[in-house]
């Protein structure tokens, strides 16, 4: 009875979004705001990547919403799940170590990389924060009595959400708006141009690399406590 | 043939919504249910990403000397690139929240956790369980979890 109830529900709504959908124009989107954006994004914010533009220039308030609901699901997580215990575990085996001494710098480089060029190239704080903290876990993997000192991360997750925030109000001290984009825009498409969306990014990529390594700090340690 | 295109994608993404919403909904198991999830949320992201593309047009990022070539709309994947984020912390939650009832009750069945749960507040509330009277005397209702829920308390 209840399977038949799920599938009539997951048909009416499969009929309803096909019939939604079937209205909209594939390869010719009706919105016009993109368009005005695309036409608007180089000379009022200075990006090279115009969803970077949309993100901290023009909707800079959702973004920092966002950074918000990451915390709040990050704290929630660390409070479900309780302070780490005593990791425990054997050491990885020969290949994991060394591929992982390897993988650590180039990882590094390479999500810092795709934070400074958010604004330039397809990526991000978000984008390149993962893989920060994919960088940072890594080495876990290997040496599963090492554990990740907790304080720092909170200490860098701290600093740069203030840093987020202080970039805002900097914006109104200068009589604009909340997280209007600062400074002078430069010559479109060098690395340092675009105002103060590189740092904005940067505090974001901070933030979201030491809010996930200490969340899967936290997921594989209690894995590991359970069974 | 540029509508047979416009429909192999937009069914696709509408039938990954509704895999992921079918897997939540008729799975008993907890994990698969977060997996579903996360297979309702790409599906939910293709649409949006559907609904901003254009022919023959490039990613929405400028390139010197190519400043009058159409782009992509970039609203939708900016918004996408919210959703994803924001679909990174509920499952890490979720999965969070799973973890827990795995060491509480020793299963990741939802049927038998409730059961199990029923069984443990009936016992914290002094009500005999109903179906411990058909059972031999002196069984315990509970298999032993692999960490008891006095431990697993406040002070842990």
């Amino acid at each position: 009875m209840r399977n038949i109830a799920t599938l009539l529900l997951l048909g009416g709504l499969s009929f309803l979004l096909l019939v939604i959908t079937g209205g909209l124009l594939f390869g010719n989107p009706p919105m016009l705001i993109g368009q005005g954006i695309q036409q608007a994004a180089p000379t009022e914010v200075g990006a090279a990547n115009i969803v970077t533009a949309v993100v901290l220039g023009y909707r800079g308030l959702d973004t920092l919403g966002e950074l918000s609901i990451l915390f709040a699901a990050a704290t929630a997580g660390g409070l479900v799940l309780g302070s780490t215990r005593g990791r425990s575990g054997r050491p990885g085996g020969f290949i994991l170590r060394t591929g992982v001494d390897l993988l650590f710098p180039l990882m590094l480089v390479a999500g810092l990389y795709v934070v400074m060029h958010g604004h330039l190239t397809p990526g991000g704080g978000f984008q390149g924060g993962v893989i920060l903290a994919a960088a940072f876990f890594l080495p876990l993997l290997a040496r599963p009595q090492e554990s990740l000192d907790h304080t720092w991360l909170s200490v860098i997750e701290a600093l740069a959400g203030s840093a987020f925030i202080a970039l805002g109000l900097a914006a109104l001290f200068e009589g604009r708006a909340f997280l209007t984009p600062l400074f002078d825009h430069g010559v479109l498409g060098a690395l340092v141009s675009s105002g103060s969306l590189p740092l904005l990014y940067l505090a974001v990529g901070l933030k979201v690399g030491a809010e996930l390594a200490s969340l899967l700090v936290r997921l594989s340690a209690d894995d590991e406590g359970a069974s | 043939m540029n509508w047979a295109i416009g429909l192999v994608m937009f069914v696709g993404a509408v039938g990954l919504s509704v895999i992921g919403i079918a897997g939540m909904l008729m799975s008993n198991h907890l994990f698969r249910m977060v997996l579903a999830l996360a297979v309702a949320e790409a599906g939910a992201n293709l649409l949006l990403i559907l609904a901003g593309y254009r022919w023959d047009a490039a990613a929405p990022i400028l390139l010197p000397g190519h400043s009058t070539q159409a782009m992509v709309d970039p609203v939708p994947q900016a918004m996408v690139l919210t959703a994803i984020v924001i679909g990174v912390g509920v499952q890490a939650l979720a999965l969070s929240l799973v973890i827990r009832v795995r060491q509480h009750y020793a299963t990741l069945d939802m049927r038998v956790a409730r059961q199990r749960m029923q069984d443990a507040l009936d016992q914290a509330a002094g009500v005999v369980p109903p179906r411990s009277q058909e059972g031999p005397a002196g069984e315990r209702p509970l298999p032993a979890p692999t960490r008891t829920i006095e431990a697993g308390g406040p002070h842990d």
